[in-house]
Formats: C-alpha cells, sequence, structure tokens
C-alpha cells in the first residue's frame, strides 16, 4: 500500500528544495506523528481483542480440561449434576439470527432502495431518520414489546396459523407457546432492520449517476436501472450491512432471553422453546458459584467470541471473492 | 478574573466534599437480589441513626455474593441459599452465616375457569414440574379440589430462566417431597429442568403465567401479594392444605430444629401451620473480619437488625424471624472476633 503511494514522488529531490523548505520538515514530522498515534488507535483495537480473547481462554480451564472439545457436541445443561454441552445453545444462537436474516435482508434492502431510488427525497429523509431512531432503541425495550404484544399475537394468530396450514412440515409442528425461536427471530429481524437499511441506503446513494443515467438512456425501465445498474455497483456495501446486522443479531441477549422460551433442547420445530449463548450468560452468570460452573459460562463466551469471528471471517471472505469477481468483469 | 477565581474556589470546596464523606465509613456488601428491598431500607434507617457508617449493597445474586466474600473483595456477603461445606472450606477464612429474613415461594397459574386458590399436592406438584402430570384435570388435582372445574387442557410449566435463591428454594421443597425429583433434577439456582418454559425474573415468570392459559409457574411471596395474584395453598408434611402468608412462613422458621452455624432449609418442614416453601436468607460474615473497625460496625449492625430492624420487614412483605432464632443469632454475633 505505502510502496504504491509513495512512488509518484521524485526518490532524490534537489538539494536546494529541502534546505530552503525546512517547513516541510516540520509536516513530515507532524505526519509521522499522526501516523504513530493512529497506528497507536488502531492497534488499541488489536490488543483490546487479544486480551478478551486470552481472558476468556484462561478463565475456562477447568471447564475446558473436564469436557474437551465433547463441550461442543454434548447436549445436556445440568447445573446441579455439573454435566455442561453447549450444543443447544449454539444451536440456539444460529439458527434464531438466521431467521432474524432471512426475514430482514429482503426488507431491510427494500426499504433501502425505495428510500434512495423510488421516494422523493423529502420522505426519504425523514422514513431515514425515523429507521435510525428504530437503532437507539434499548434491546429491552424490544423485549418487552416481544412479551407483551408479539407473544400474545404469536400464540393466538400467527403460530395456530402455521400449525395449520404447514404442521405436516416438522418446521411448524407442536403447540403454539407465543414464545419460541421462530419469535425471538422475528424480534431480532426488528432489531436489525435498521442497520441493513440505512446503511444500503447510503451505498446506494452513493452509486454514481453516471451509471444509471446511461442505463436509462439505453432505455432501462426503473426496475431495470436497479437491477442492472445500481445493485450490482452497491452489492459489496450491502453485504457488508448484512454482516454488521448479523453480528448484532448473534451477540443479541436481553431481548431474545425475554421472548425465546429459554430452554436448552434441539428441536425441529421452529414453534419450540430454545435458548442462546448470550442470554445462558445472562441467565446464569450472577448465580454461577462453583468453579466449574463459572469456568463453563465463560467457555460458552468464548465459543461465542470464536464463533463471531468465524461468521466475520467467511464474510470478508465472501465480499472478497464477490468483488474480485465482479471487477474482473469487463 | 473574579469570576475565574470564584469557580475555582467552588470547584475546591467541590472536591473538599467528598474528603468529609471519606472520614465517614464506608460497608461494602454484595449478594442476594431477594431481601434486596429489606436491606436497602435498613441500610438507609441505619445511616439515620447512625450517620457515620454508610453501607453499600450490590445486589448481584447469590452466587455473587458468595464469589465476593470469599475473595474478601467486599465486607459482607448475602445469599439466599446457604453456602456448601466446599465453597466454605474454599473461602480464606470462617464464614459465619447470619439469618436475617424468611420468604416464601408460591405457584401461581392461569386456569380457564378457576378463579380461587387451588388445593396442591405434593404428589401433584412433583408431577407436573417432572412432566408426568400434563393435564388440569388428572384425579391427583382434581380429588384434592372437588368444587373445581378444571378444564382437560395441558399443563404449561414456566420456571425461572435466570439463576435465583427462589429457584434454589423451589427446587429444594420438590427434592423434600419427591424422591424421583431428588435423583434427577435436585436443587439449585438453576436446574436442568424437565419441562417448562423459562421466564427472566420474577416478572418474566408472572408475564408468561398471566398470557398463558394452561400455565403454573412460581414467584416469590412478595412479588404475588405487591401484584395481588392468586396462589395455591400447599400441601404440607402433616397433609395440611396451607395459605402461604407471613405466618406460616414464620411457623416454618420456627419448627426446625436450628443448628449453630444457621445453614438450614426450612422447605418442607413439620408443623401443621408450616407454609412448607420457604426459605431463611443469610448475611456471611467472616468471624475474623480482616478490618477491624468495619468489623465492629457490622457487630453494632447486626444488634440493632435484631432488635429495631425486624419493624420494617412486615410492611415490605417479608416475615421476621422467630424469637428462638433471634435470640440464638445474639450469641453467634458474640463470637465475631474483633
Amino acid at each position: 500500500m505505502n510502496a504504491t503511494l509513495d512512488a509518484p514522488t521524485p526518490t532524490t529531490p534537489p538539494a536546494s528544495y529541502r534546505k530552503t523548505h525546512s517547513a516541510r520538515r516540520m509536516t513530515d514530522l507532524g505526519d509521522r506523528l499522526f501516523k504513530g498515534v493512529t497506528l497507536i488507535f488502531a492497534l488499541s483495537i488489536l490488543v483490546i481483542a487479544a486480551a478478551i480473547a486470552w481472558q476468556l481462554f484462561t478463565n475456562s480451564h477447568l471447564s475446558r480440561h473436564a469436557f474437551g472439545w465433547g463441550f461442543l457436541t454434548e447436549k445436556t445443561w445440568d447445573p446441579v449434576a455439573e454435566n455442561f454441552g453447549a450444543l443447544p445453545f449454539i444451536f440456539g444462537t444460529l439458527v434464531s439470527s438466521l431467521i432474524a436474516l432471512v426475514l430482514s435482508v429482503p426488507l431491510g434492502v427494500g426499504v433501502a432502495i425505495f428510500l434512495a431510488e423510488l421516494a422523493p427525497r423529502r420522505l426519504s429523509d425523514v422514513c431515514s431518520f425515523l429507521i435510525e431512531l428504530l437503532a437507539a432503541i434499548p434491546s429491552v425495550v424490544y423485549g418487552l414489546i416481544g412479551i407483551f404484544v408479539l407473544v400474545p399475537f404469536m400464540r393466538v394468530h400467527l403460530q395456530p396459523w402455521l400449525i395449520k396450514a404447514f404442521g405436516w412440515s416438522p418446521l411448524f409442528k407442536g403447540p403454539a407457546y407465543g414464545v419460541g425461536m421462530l419469535t425471538a427471530g422475528l424480534v431480532l429481524a426488528i432489531m436489525i432492520v435498521p442497520f441493513i437499511a440505512t446503511i444500503s441506503r447510503e451505498v446506494l446513494l452513493s452509486v454514481p449517476l453516471a451509471l444509471k443515467e446511461s442505463a436509462m438512456a439505453l432505455g432501462a425501465t426503473h426496475w431495470e436501472v436497479v437491477v442492472t445498474a445500481v445493485l450490482p455497483y452497491a452489492r459489496s456495501g450491502i453485504i457488508g450491512s448484512v454482516f454488521l446486522a448479523l453480528g448484532r443479531a448473534l451477540g443479541e441477549t436481553m431481548a431474545v432471553t425475554m421472548v425465546i422460551g429459554n430452554v436448552p433442547h434441539i428441536a425441529a420445530s421452529l414453534l419450540a422453546p430454545g435458548y442462546t449463548m448470550a442470554a445462558v450468560l445472562a441467565n446464569e452468570f450472577t448465580e454461577a458459584t462453583s468453579d466449574l460452573y463459572v469456568h463453563t459460562l465463560i467457555e460458552i463466551g468464548l465459543v461465542l467470541f470464536v464463533i463471531t469471528i468465524l461468521v466475520n471471517g467467511i464474510a470478508r471472505w465472501i465480499l472478497t471473492r464477490m468483488t474480485i469477481s465482479a471487477g474482473a468483469r469487463p | 478574573m473574579k469570576k475565574v477565581l470564584v469557580a475555582i474556589l467552588s470547584l475546591g470546596m467541590l472536591s473538599a466534599a467528598p474528603a468529609a464523606w471519606a472520614e465517614s465509613l464506608l460497608i461494602n456488601g454484595a449478594g442476594a437480589t431477594f431481601p434486596y428491598p429489606i436491606y436497602s431500607k435498613w441500610f438507609d434507617e441505619y445511616h439515620k441513626v447512625k450517620p457515620d457508617i454508610q453501607f453499600n449493597y450490590q445486589s448481584i445474586g447469590s452466587g455473587g455474593g458468595i464469589r465476593q466474600i470469599s475473595a474478601k473483595t467486599v465486607d459482607f456477603g448475602a445469599s439466599d441459599g446457604p453456602m456448601s461445606d466446599t465453597q466454605l472450606d474454599a473461602a480464606p477464612g470462617y464464614l459465619m452465616h447470619f439469618p436475617t429474613v424468611i420468604g416464601g415461594v408460591v405457584a401461581i397459574y392461569n386456569v380457564d375457569g378457576v378463579a380461587g386458590s387451588l388445593n396442591l399436592t405434593q404428589k401433584a406438584m412433583a408431577g407436573i414440574f417432572l412432566g408426568s402430570i400434563t393435564l388440569w384435570n388428572d384425579p391427583e388435582i382434581q380429588q384434592a379440589n372437588p368444587d373445581a372445574k378444571l378444564p382437560g387442557s395441558a399443563i404449561i410449566v414456566v420456571h425461572r430462566s435466570d439463576g435465583s435463591g427462589t429457584s434454589y428454594c423451589w427446587t429444594d421443597y420438590l427434592s423434600k417431597i419427591s424422591g424421583e425429583w431428588a435423583r434427577r433434577v435436585g436443587k439449585g439456582t438453576s436446574v436442568n429442568w424437565p419441562v417448562g418454559l423459562g421466564g427472566k425474573g420474577n416478572e418474566g415468570v408472572a408475564g408468561l403465567v398471566k398470557q398463558t392459559p394452561g400455565s403454573i409457574g412460581y414467584v416469590e411471596l412478595i412479588y404475588a401479594m405487591q401484584n395481588k395474584m392468586t396462589y395455591g395453598k400447599l400441601q404440607n408434611k402433616s397433609g395440611k392444605f396451607v395459605d402461604c402468608t407471613l405466618d406460616s412462613v414464620t411457623a416454618a422458621a420456627a419448627s426446625v430444629k436450628m443448628p449453630h452455624d444457621f445453614r438450614v432449609s426450612i422447605t418442607n418442614a413439620p408443623g401443621e401451620t408450616v407454609y412448607p416453601a420457604s426459605t431463611f436468607t443469610w448475611l456471611l460474615i467472616y468471624q475474623h473480619p480482616p478490618d477491624k473497625r468495619k468489623g465492629q460496625a457490622l457487630i453494632e449492625f447486626l444488634n440493632w437488625m435484631l432488635i429495631d430492624g425486624e419493624k420494617f420487614t412486615q410492611d415490605l412483605g417479608y416475615a421476621p424471624l422467630p424469637a428462638p432464632v433471634v435470640e440464638m443469632e445474639k450469641a453467634a454475633i458474640s463470637k465475631i472476633k474483633i
């Protein structure tokens, strides 16, 4: 990166230039300072992440030694007998986040396209302001809305209908509790839509006008302009917003624990109650008394940390692959 | 210039204020959430009596309280369940238990057509929470409530999802009335529940029960009283169905033989008027307090609590300690070595 930036500057400036312009050396010093300070800032992020990983790792040694890799595949969670397994929580975290993504990506991207491409500017600005407001609502408020509004609605209307219509598939079996995996996914979806919508809107607005105008000049309809010119250009930005939202969904605690049912079982049905890693940490950490119990909960934190890194890593990888292939196209 | 001087002077005065504060004694404690309302009332009232003593109590949960007092990061701990022998051995000094108040845990339910208080037998409670009794019109429930029109709907169990002293008391009670529960599940602040949904906190359980027809759950007596909820009468060891009241809870505390270290479970205690799902809550203090001044202050506070503090308990929905326990505790306080 540096090499390409430095390349255009002359390698040996004339001696007179250097002597007479001592002020330039001052700016050089300023640049170096600036570079050093921002480098320290950037490194601090690395240090913090490494410190968190190290703390999680060392403070979970009892549990890592007791359960080994089997911790990731064990299904029992019995604090009394101190027999712990993380699988139901990993499953719950991934499934609830996946439901949230499936519901929120079309909605969020749709909102962004409308606001960036179709809506009058003033309406677009008012709507984006309101969407950003949604992102600022504390998650406990979403949880309360979930308990008092969404859960009764799910139990009385949506879930019985799903069971009636799709009860033949294992995904929609079982009694309508109101709480459960699907409800948690719904609440999460509402929570992460603002992230997808606002970031995607900014990305879409940054699409060069010339690109759209050329498409229009070729006789493309509004729909064709969006699909052929705008979306491909904004694709990496939109995917970035989706993964930011996914990160948020994976770690969400309060709103999820209030509506998911908190039962560490693995069930095929989306209507069945489940549990997530963040939720079990919040629920059980304060009352965990034995050392092994505490270490096990910290190991859950470690697993969540690793899964988040993996998900983000895969996202990055997909993103670079797509940018390369998009750039390679003539 | 004058303005600046005034500003600097007032800043100086502001920073001097905490220094004057520091001279009064600050005693830190952490632990149980269940007795938090009465503790904060006590610490507040005690500060009025002794203005130079300030208590700072963090209700972070019994587990956290035990961990912090064991690490000596606080001056006293508080717990809803007694410490186990291994926990006591792991602590760097001898930790004494001091019971402060008594609480009860009640069964709340939402059954169509049932408005009043149901009689709940031991077999019914164990069966419902184990998942072997699944319908409301099960003979075990119907026979104890001949007048109630129980529906044939499914029973949905609601339990606490967060670790809590309430769950400890409830599972301790279930362990005493059912051998199968003791074997399969056991007692603890969190357990591997055979059936049911988890709600976060008393409000989470109450919210789920209120909304879900056919559900049954458990909450603290105080919470049920404050929210004017109906709750069931539990069958006690003598076979009587007893309503949970401050009197029936205190009766449970009076009926057990108190060991010298006060670590005793009062669930399913003997006696006709005893409510079976009751529990003490304790303060944890080192017999040899690391800080002598704070140790002396804690002794004085404990003595005040047993005599003057008890009058605040009933207003807040806690049952006071029975007189013999108070006498025993006074003797125990004198064993704290400064």
